[in-house]
């Protein structure tokens, strides 16, 4: 019953384990598909605390700058900090971070339709994976470092580097190819 | 932890928000003379709190955290109140605890600390309401102190519990009708102060946060000794101005009021015998320092 999650080189799509491969070709498509494809890296990769860390966030910068090239006219990809866990309180600039404790929030101001999770720890990851679940239509990607998320709706698992950058690789591999959403009325996220 | 591990990694430097590029940037994190003059001219370790327009209690917050003498290393535990509003936006690792619990969380941290980081100082500070230190938490906080472990326990007092619509509160002074204790207080004002002395605290200080001077010394003092001696207590008043009936430009004055010789807030100190050969020998390695920059200057010149 319920979600396994995948073992060494395998992913889930919506609960289905799959090679990792099929992975990034389906994160790729919703990636080229979505109107505001958005990364959201967290505290493992924004504070340059090792080597790896720093090598992580040039990656990702590397990933959000393909996803800049290759997405058409009417697309605009995001790059949005989770910068510390801490509920904020008056509130948060939605515009310029995400907070796990109310996620949505970021969702729905930006309109974000696709969502990747990235360098945040994995509970702070599952409680934001629900909340957008539960809250939005905004299809969420999560690149786990450890085990993967049942949460997301495509997870890797052990993430490094190189499944950054492989990412990186499929998104230009099937630019052109995806017809965007951009004309549909159930395309942004709602809630 | 040392400041150079506070650093942002550079491909994401620009998205983060300006308020974390601004503590990396101009915090006064691993300053050896940081104070209360820091405030103005560097990013304060407190972003904008929820705490009531005019709250003295933010002004105590102001110079605690600009007084601390490690705040990279330092864990602040925190307990139900108001205080527990204005941590999630304090730029020091804290935690919450259950309400009444914190000295019993900051024994066990404390130990943990010194089991994890035996070489390096790591300073812990409990800071609640007068709710949480003295009704609810009396047991936790007293036995913290019969235990005699090393951290400063500083108590936010301000007569009442605030935030739930003001009940009457240990701490409320005699006589006092507040709008949820219209019988009015009918014992004295605990002396948590004589109290902590007779509990074995080697400083204890009771005092208003109306001078930030003063607020810097009795904080760095309470953290030095805790971290040598043991441990050490500050009674702070942070009147709640809404449920006493003030204005939000009438807090420092009330704290003023309060201070004077014959008050209930006047200044009141123990200091215990170790503490003040600590004190004194801190006091020394000062003005030698100073005497050394000194002569360095003159040098220069």
């Amino acid at each position: 019953m319920g979600i396994y999650l995948p073992n060494p080189g395998e992913a889930h799509i919506n609960g289905v384990i799959v090679p990792e491969e099929k992975a990034y070709e389906e994160a790729a498509k919703q990636f080229l598909m979505a109107k505001v494809p958005t990364l959201f890296p967290g505290p493992l990769v924004l504070w340059d605390w090792n080597e790896k860390a720093a090598k992580k966030a040039t990656a990702i910068r590397h990933l959000y700058n393909t996803l800049k090239e290759c997405v058409q006219p009417g697309q605009t990809p995001m790059l949005i900090p989770m910068p510390d866990y801490r509920p904020k309180y008056p509130k948060i600039n939605p515009e310029v971070e995400i907070n796990p404790n109310h996620p949505n929030l970021t969702i729905w101001h930006n309109k974000i339709d696709c969502c990747m999770f990235i360098g945040v720890h994995c509970h702070q990851a599952n409680l934001s994976l629900k909340i957008i679940r539960g809250g939005t239509s905004c299809y969420t990607i999560a690149m786990c470092a450890q085990a993967g998320h049942e949460d997301a709706m495509l997870s890797f698992r052990d993430a490094s580097v190189e499944k950054i950058m492989k990412l990186a690789e499929w998104v230009r591999k099937l630019k052109g190819t995806v017809q965007p959403r951009l004309t549909s009325a159930k395309s942004g996220a709602s809630n | 932890m040392s400041k150079e591990r506070i650093k942002i990694s550079e491909d994401l430097y620009d998205i983060m928000p300006s308020d974390y590029q601004d503590l990396v940037k101009s915090a006064t994190y691993g300053k050896e003379d940081r104070g209360w003059k820091d405030i103005g001219n560097s990013k304060e370790l407190i972003e904008q709190h929820s705490l009531c327009a005019g709250c003295p209690e933010s002004m105590a917050f102001r110079y605690i955290l600009a007084s601390l003498p490690n705040p990279e290393d330092t864990v602040m535990v925190g307990s139900t109140g108001c205080t527990s509003l204005v941590f999630p936006m304090v730029a020091v690792h804290n935690i919450h605890s259950l309400f009444g619990n914190q000295n019993a969380i900051a024994s066990g941290l404390k130990r943990a600390l010194s089991v994890r980081f035996p070489g390096r100082t790591k300073d812990v500070v409990v800071l609640a309401g007068d709710g949480a230190t003295v009704d609810i938490g009396l047991d936790m906080t007293l036995q913290a102190w019969f235990r005699q472990e090393k951290f400063t326990t500083i108590c936010f007092d301000n007569e009442l519990y605030a935030n739930t619509g003001g009940q009457e509160s240990g701490l409320m002074q005699k006589g006092f009708v507040a709008k949820m204790a219209p019988v009015g207080k009918l014992f004295d004002k605990v002396r948590l102060p004589e109290i902590a002395r007779e509990s074995g605290c080697h400083y204890v200080v009771q005092c208003t946060v109306s001078k930030p001077s003063l607020i810097e010394k009795v904080v760095r003092n309470a953290v030095m000794i805790s971290r040598e001696i043991g441990p050490t207590y500050l009674q702070l008043y942070t009147p709640c101005i809404l449920e006493i009936g003030k204005n939000s430009m009438e807090g420092l004055q009330e704290m003023r009021d309060s201070e004077k010789p014959t008050e209930r807030f006047a200044y009141k100190e123990f200091i215990s015998e170790p503490a003040k050969e600590l004190l004194a020998e801190l006091a020394a390695k000062d003005k030698e320092k100073k005497a050394a920059a000194k002569q360095l200057a003159a040098q220069g010149a």
